[in-house]
């Protein structure tokens, strides 16, 4: 199964390579992660996608926690949550083109954040799932490049991961 | 607060101190009166600290790997922090060995090594290697020290990591530069450490305590399988009162002997791969395990499918991750080892339930049968009446000599087996062995740092003629420092423990596993050193010899007995595929 998890830990040197390194140590798989300092700029945020059975996910999160540099952290995919990850994608926009491309990016309700004469480069934001759609929709033969930042995630409702 | 040479302060009790000098004081602060170590052009300042005080006393070994396990021989017979100090590159390097070796089997250290000045870092510079990351997947944790200031704190929170929770080995990096002796800082050592990111585990869930005595209580046929957490965690004593007021039957892993004295009746013997026969037959067989600090290693489990079939199982341990890792836990309980087993015992008591008496006196009447048929304590189970030396015979000639009081060290092979199997620990702490690593090279350097600590106890290195060649110079610190200890080498004239499994699982070819006449002679080589060399050849002359060398208080001793080189160790797990029952017992006999 699919997991998110988000890790709250020490903005240390080396913090990073030791959650890096526990996931080839052990032979866990990391799908995607994304790590940025929190507000409170002594912490940072990381949020990891993996897959594994329960029993694996447990000694991930068991194995994440034994890490000194982590402070806390959180399976959001136990409970509701908001996936979002990001997309730029840069495609062909020629002649009629041009008008199929918006509409597209309109549907999964993107943005064209740079244009010429033959090129968009639009961002769309949403789950996983939807950019996968998304650069479906476009279609192989327009899409020049592709950029996502990898999935990040927040709990609904009260439930926070702070300190 | 950055002050140059020559410049004055006014907060007079604050003292100033260079990087260099700031370190030395904080082990002194932190308690620690013995460095083993090597120096280097990274670590000169701090050498030079440690030359200016005379508190902690610097033992040279003569490789850093040496250091690192005579280190571990201290803290595993003590339960003391062991310290290492090396320098930048290949010293940092080849402390990496011994530093993966403590951490396998979760050992008390801190490794602080020097590394090339701050604004070298990163460019290839003489002697650099990135200590830090070479050591990442070996350590519990890790400090690059960017600042002299945040010496004292490191150092505090380093000790602090390595000995608490589930121990094991702490690296402190330190750049040259941050340990200049011409530059001073204020030296504060910290009362208190927050650490927001590190709780380790401390009692255990209540409710789980109960329910896993309700379950033991109920037990038929019950085992307790207990690992080096109970040595580590200080549980021996409990775990003793817990077995004899059940009276349950308890073996112990290879990491765990001495945990439940050996010479008690309840004693299986050790289990897993050359495990007794009994120990796991009855593991096989239990319908409850109490399994406490032992982490269901794959050489103790053998096929993880086939483990225990019919069992239901209890494990306590400080580490959330050792619990359900291989085996699933039915009552898993996270926890310091004796504060659990206190819970557990103050729980017995205050109950009326009894076990099942009649369940537990055919129990041990079934596990005594097994004794009697293949036990390793109830006949031997090698030839007694040939013109060779038995290895086996000769760790148990040793264990008769030292009372079986020893501080038994080893190195890796079928040596360590059988000293596993014939000498008998009362008492933890006593026997030292590589487990989880498997470091030949380790029983050397470990048996130098165990008689440190114990300078009035007999200590005694198992070892093989080619583990010993591992770490053989340290023969010359044994020299330097006057460490009289007894190297016992079962020379069985091959890499005994590899031959065997090519002639149990490669139909005999013999690869790269015998020195062709190469080796050395073992008595001169001791002598070069300083020491007394005893040859041991003849079955007539081994206990004569070997009293007339265990006589012998004041001097290093390497007793070189010649042994049978065709024998095995036995039993021995049926891998792959088999469970924790199917071994064979002899080259001849399978269960
Ligand atoms: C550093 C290291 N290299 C290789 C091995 C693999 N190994 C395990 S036992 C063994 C043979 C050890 O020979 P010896 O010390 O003579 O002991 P014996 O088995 O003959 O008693 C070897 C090579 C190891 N455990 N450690
Ligand atoms: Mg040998």
């Amino acid at each position: 199964m699919r997991r998110i998890i988000s890790v709250l830990m020490e903005n240390e040197p080396g913090a990073l390579s030791r959650v890096v390194g526990l996931f080839s140590q052990r032979g866990y798989n990391i799908e995607s992660l994304t790590v940025a300092p929190t507000e409170d700029n002594t912490l940072s945020r990381l949020t990891l996608v993996t897959i594994g059975d329960d029993r694996k996910i447990e000694q991930i999160t068991k194995n994440l926690n034994k890490l000194v540099d982590v402070v806390k952290l959180v399976d959001l995919t136990e409970g509701s949550h908001i996936e979002r990850e990001l997309l730029l994608v840069k495609v062909r926009a020629n002649g009629a083109q041009r008008d199929e491309v918006k509409r597209s990016v309109d549907i999964f309700r993107g943005q064209i954040v740079d244009v010429n004469s033959s090129i968009y480069t639009v961002q769309v934001a949403g789950t996983g799932e939807k950019l996968d759609a998304f650069l479906q929709a476009l279609g192989e033969h327009t899409i020049m490049e592709v950029v996502r930042s990898g999935v990040s995630g927040i709990a609904r409702g009260e439930k926070v991961l702070s300190l | 607060m950055h002050i140059l040479p020559g410049e004055e302060i006014e907060e007079t009790q604050v003292e100033l101190l260079s990087g260099g000098d700031m370190l030395v004081r904080a082990l002194q602060d932190e308690g620690v009166n013995l460095l083993f170590g090597y120096p280097g052009g990274s670590a000169l300042h701090i050498y030079d600290a440690i030359f200016r005080q005379k508190s902690i006393k610097h033992v040279l070994v003569r490789h850093e790997q040496g250091a690192t396990h005579a280190a571990d021989g201290y803290a595993r017979s003590t339960g003391k922090v062991g310290v290492v100090l090396v320098t930048s590159g290949p010293g940092a390097t080849n402390a990496i060995t011994g530093i993966a070796t403590a951490c396998m089997d979760s050992i008390p250290m801190v490794v602080i090594s020097g590394q090339v000045p701050r604004d070298k870092i990163g460019e290839d510079a003489f002697q650099e290697t990135d200590m830090v990351g070479c050591s990442r997947p070996v350590v519990k944790h890790s400090f690059l020290v960017k600042n002299a200031e945040d010496i004292p704190e490191v150092v505090r929170k380093a000790f602090y990591i390595a000995r608490t929770g589930r121990p094991g080995p702490v690296v402190i990096d330190i750049p040259k530069d941050v340990t200049n002796p011409s530059e001073r800082f204020p030296y504060r050592y910290p009362e208190k450490l927050r650490m927001r990111s590190y709780t380790p585990a401390g009692k255990g869930h209540g409710g789980q305590i109960r329910k896993a005595v309700a379950l033991l209580l109920s037990a038929r046929r019950p085992v307790i399988y207990a690992g080096g957490g109970v040595v580590q965690g200080e549980g021996a004593a409990l775990l003793a009162e817990l077995a004899r007021c059940l009276n349950y039957p308890v073996t112990n892993t290879l990491m765990g002997l001495g945990a439940f004295p050996g010479s008690d009746k309840r004693f299986l013997g050790m289990l897993g791969m050359h495990g007794t026969f009994e120990a796991n037959t009855a593991m096989h067989h239990a319908d409850v395990i109490l399994a406490v600090g032992a982490r269901f290693d794959d050489r103790v489990t053998n096929t993880p499918g086939k483990f225990c079939p019919g069992a239901k199982i209890i494990h306590i341990d400080v580490d959330p991750a050792s619990i359900s890792k291989t085996i699933i836990a039915d009552i898993p309980i996270v926890g310091t080892v004796a504060f659990v087993l206190g819970e557990m015992l103050e729980t017995l008591k205050s109950t009326e339930e009894q076990p099942d008496q009649s369940a537990i006196v055919d129990w041990w009447r079934q596990i005594d049968d097994w004794r009697e048929r293949h036990g390793l304590y109830t006949a031997p189970r090698y030839q007694t009446d040939g013109a060779l030396i038995m290895p086996q015979e000769v760790i148990r000639a040793v264990y008769d000599m030292t009372e079986g009081e020893a501080f038994v060290t080893s190195d890796v092979g079928q040596h360590q087996m059988f000293a596993a199997q014939y000498y008998l620990f009362d008492k933890p702490r006593r026997w030292i062995n590589s487990g989880g690593l498997g470091t030949m090279g380790f029983g050397l350097p470990a048996a130098l740092g165990v008689k440190i600590a114990h300078p009035d106890k007999e200590v005694v290195c198992v070892t093989g003629e080619g583990s010993i060649q591992m770490c053989i110079q340290e023969l010359s610190t044994a020299t330097q420092y006057h460490l009289p200890i007894k190297i016992l080498c079962l020379n069985n004239q091959a890499l005994g423990m590899v031959k065997q499994w090519q002639e149990m699982q490669y139909e005999g070819r013999l690869s790269n596993s015998v020195y062709e006449e190469s080796l050395p002679d073992f008595v001169k080589l001791a002598e070069a050193y300083g020491h007394l060399g005893v040859k041991i050849e003849r079955r007539g002359e081994l206990h004569v010899k070997l009293q007339e060398a265990f006589a012998e208080r004041d001097r290093t001793v390497f007793i070189d007995v010649y042994v049978d080189p065709s024998e095995h160790v036995y039993p021995m797990q049926v891998m792959p595929n088999g469970s924790m029952r199917d071994m064979w017992l002899s080259k001849t006999e399978r269960t």
